[in-house]
């Protein structure tokens, strides 16, 4: 709880800090209020679906009906990015969840026990951290067919290694603590150790972190997506809208910035949402620097 | 530990590295049917009869292992399989692509690690101060654009807004026509240093015109990150005892920083520096794509997304062997910044 106030209180002095904090605060908003500021239009089942206003290739300028245009294939880009954001912390609260899960499984296993375990359990992040995760997360979703969920599993693969490095370095220190000998001088087997000792005291810097790879997994999922692998046509998402654009982004000859709003709208909201994740991130690596004292 | 005994043992690591690697990737990819992995091979629906015989002459409905031994026995008499999405063999789809690829890491490298350190270094010494402001902010933005987006935005403003002034691809036609001319030699297949050597002026310059777009393109996010890690570095240095020391002797405020205080600094941005290049030698995904630049990780992407597995196991061993000769270059040079420390061995 301490630790928890004095971070706020860290954060509140940094105007930094500040705007990434308000900055995700309007994208929660936006996620949360979707229903409201872009309805679902009568008879579509699936709000994910971005509603389309004929089948015409070319993008078309922001009017009354569209206030931030169409794109490619007339999808309504304000319908798109305001679902977009929902999407974004969808991915990302399930690929963190689950990455860190499997991360804190692993790494304390690895941590706590060491020796042989250790040593295999830590060769296999080698071996998804030697690969490019880009490529990597390609290649799954190609095979498991382009969805949402392969996505989903693909960023899943590549990000848990680090995270159980990550909780594998903290469990080794604080295994050797004497509260967690004094539990284990007292008979307590393995499990309730690691459970009750060691995990709740080696987890906060890596939930601190895993809460600020919210940017990062999110530009990843988009990336996938502009690549063309990742959501089905039509899904709001951000990379997908960016991808829609890729061919527009040169207008005629004595036009070229024509179609600018397919380009450029999609792309600012992944910038935003990210630079609030990073804002805070950065903030908070000074407040969790060691080497600054605290109180 | 004597310095070559200490490259073959780390060499010898290769091994683990390749064999868990490729094995990850050929599992995924027996996530397959025999059929469907066997269909990668017909061109029409006309030939989908000859399936039975494909699956039989290379034997796709053999058990897992049987199936990864007759790869490795391939790839050790030196078959590393047909790519059919470029329609050449994978070894010299490597070779071909290869040079694209090392050409764009020529620039981007030295442009990164530079500007990084030079921006971290300025950040730190004028801590709090507008230099840290500006610079934090700068960094902060370029971590987190879009790759992919910043590329198209490039595009629009310097190819579509100033028309044709830095066009996407590797050179323009009728330069291309020069290269591939007789009076020209293709000594490296990197479109500048051959036009150097052939001291031809107009390619050179064609060849630079086309690469400035995709080298800020993949620059601006490792500037961001070699910048943030220069700078804690840095402040970790000058908080040190024998800065104070070095300040305490007298000496300007320019040694104590670019001597006393940087070479200790520059440590860990070594090792993440050897990582970045590894990474823009093993290819830019996005960039290449964007920029319809045909290298490695524009070959890695048409493979990854056609799933022809043949060409991404290549790959694989190509980026593993990468990440282990990168890492094992990065720990001989720590020797040279930092006597203290020891191949094989810990900081004394």
């Amino acid at each position: 709880m301490r630790d928890w106030r004095f971070t706020a209180r860290q954060l509140a002095k940094n105007p930094l800090s500040l705007i990434g904090v308000i900055l995700i605060a309007i994208f929660l908003v936006i996620a949360i209020f979707a229903p409201l500021i872009a309805p679902m239009p009568a008879g579509q089942t699936d709000p994910y679906m971005i509603p389309r206003d004929g089948y015409w290739a070319e993008p078309r300028p922001p009017s009354e009906l569209h206030p931030f245009g169409t794109t490619q294939g007339q999808y309504d880009v304000f319908y798109g990015v305001i679902w977009g954001a929902r999407t974004a912390f969808r991915v990302a609260l399930i690929v963190i969840s689950v990455s860190i899960l499997i991360g804190i499984v692993l790494g304390s296993l690895a941590g706590y026990f060491g020796g042989v375990l250790d040593e295999v359990i830590m060769r296999i992040t080698d071996i998804f951290m030697a690969f490019p995760w880009l490529i990597l997360a390609m290649a799954l979703v190609t095979v498991l067919g382009p969805s949402m969920k392969s996505v989903l599993i693909a960023l899943c693969v590549v990000w848990w290694p680090s995270y159980a490095r990550l909780i594998r370095g903290d469990i080794l220190q604080v295994r050797e603590e004497d509260y967690v000998e004094a539990a284990r001088g007292l008979g307590a087997s393995s499990a309730r150790v690691i459970m009750r000792h060691v995990l709740p005291n080696a987890i906060y810097p890596a939930l601190i972190m895993a809460s600020l790879d919210i940017g990062a997994v999110v530009l990843s999922a988009a990336a996938l997506s502009f690549l063309g692998l990742g959501a089905p046509e039509g899904y709001a998402d951000w990379g997908q809208l960016t991808q829609f654009a890729q061919n527009w982004i040169i207008g005629p000859m004595n036009d070229p910035l024509k179609y600018w709003y397919a380009v450029t709208i999609p792309g600012l909201f992944i910038f935003f949402f990210v630079l609030g994740w990073n804002l805070l991130g950065d903030a908070f690596r000074d407040i969790f620097d060691p080497r600054l004292a605290r109180r | 530990m004597e310095l070559r005994a200490y490259i073959i043992r780390r060499l010898l690591l290769l091994f683990p590295v390749l064999l868990g690697v490729t094995l990850f990737i050929f599992g995924i990819t027996m996530l397959f049917s025999p059929i469907e992995r066997a269909s990668l091979y017909v061109s029409g629906v006309r030939e989908f009869s000859d399936l039975p015989e494909i699956i039989a002459r290379f034997g796709l409905d053999r058990p897992f292992f049987m199936q990864y031994g007759t790869w490795i026995n391939q790839v050790l008499h030196g078959n590393l399989g047909w790519s059919f999405v470029v329609g050449m063999p994978v070894w010299d789809a490597v070779w071909s692509f290869l040079p694209a690829t090392l050409e764009l890491a020529m620039f981007a490298a030295p442009l990164i690690v530079f500007m990084g350190i030079f921006l971290g270094t300025r950040a730190a010494a004028h801590k709090d101060k507008p230099v840290d402001h500006v610079t934090r902010i700068l960094a902060i933005s370029g971590w987190s654009l879009p790759t992919f987006w910043l590329g198209l935005i490039l595009m629009m403003i310097f190819y579509g807004l100033i028309r044709g002034f830095l066009p996407p691809g590797r050179l323009s036609v009728p330069m291309d026509f020069v290269v591939h001319s007789a009076g020209f030699t293709r000594y490296t297949t990197i479109n500048t240093i051959d036009a150097i050597l052939n001291l031809n002026g107009p390619v050179l310059l064609d060849a630079l015109r086309h690469l400035i777009l995709p080298v800020i393109t993949i620059s601006t996010v490792n500037v961001a990150f070699i910048m943030r890690l220069m700078r804690s570095s840095m402040l970790e240095s000058l908080g040190r005892g024998y800065v104070l020391t070095a300040r305490a002797k007298g000496l300007s405020e320019r040694i104590v920083v670019n001597k006393h205080a940087r070479r200790n600094a520059l440590i860990p941005v070594i090792t993440v520096s050897g990582y970045v290049f590894a990474g823009l030698a093993g290819g830019a995904v996005i960039t290449e794509s964007i920029f319809a630049y045909k290298g490695i990780g524009w070959w890695a992407y048409q493979a990854a997304s056609r799933l022809d597995i043949a060409s991404i196991l290549g790959f694989a061993l190509f980026t593993g062997f990468l990440f282990v000769l990168v890492n094992l270059i990065v720990d001989i040079i720590y020797t040279r910044v930092d006597p203290r420390v020891r191949l094989g061995g810990t900081v004394q």
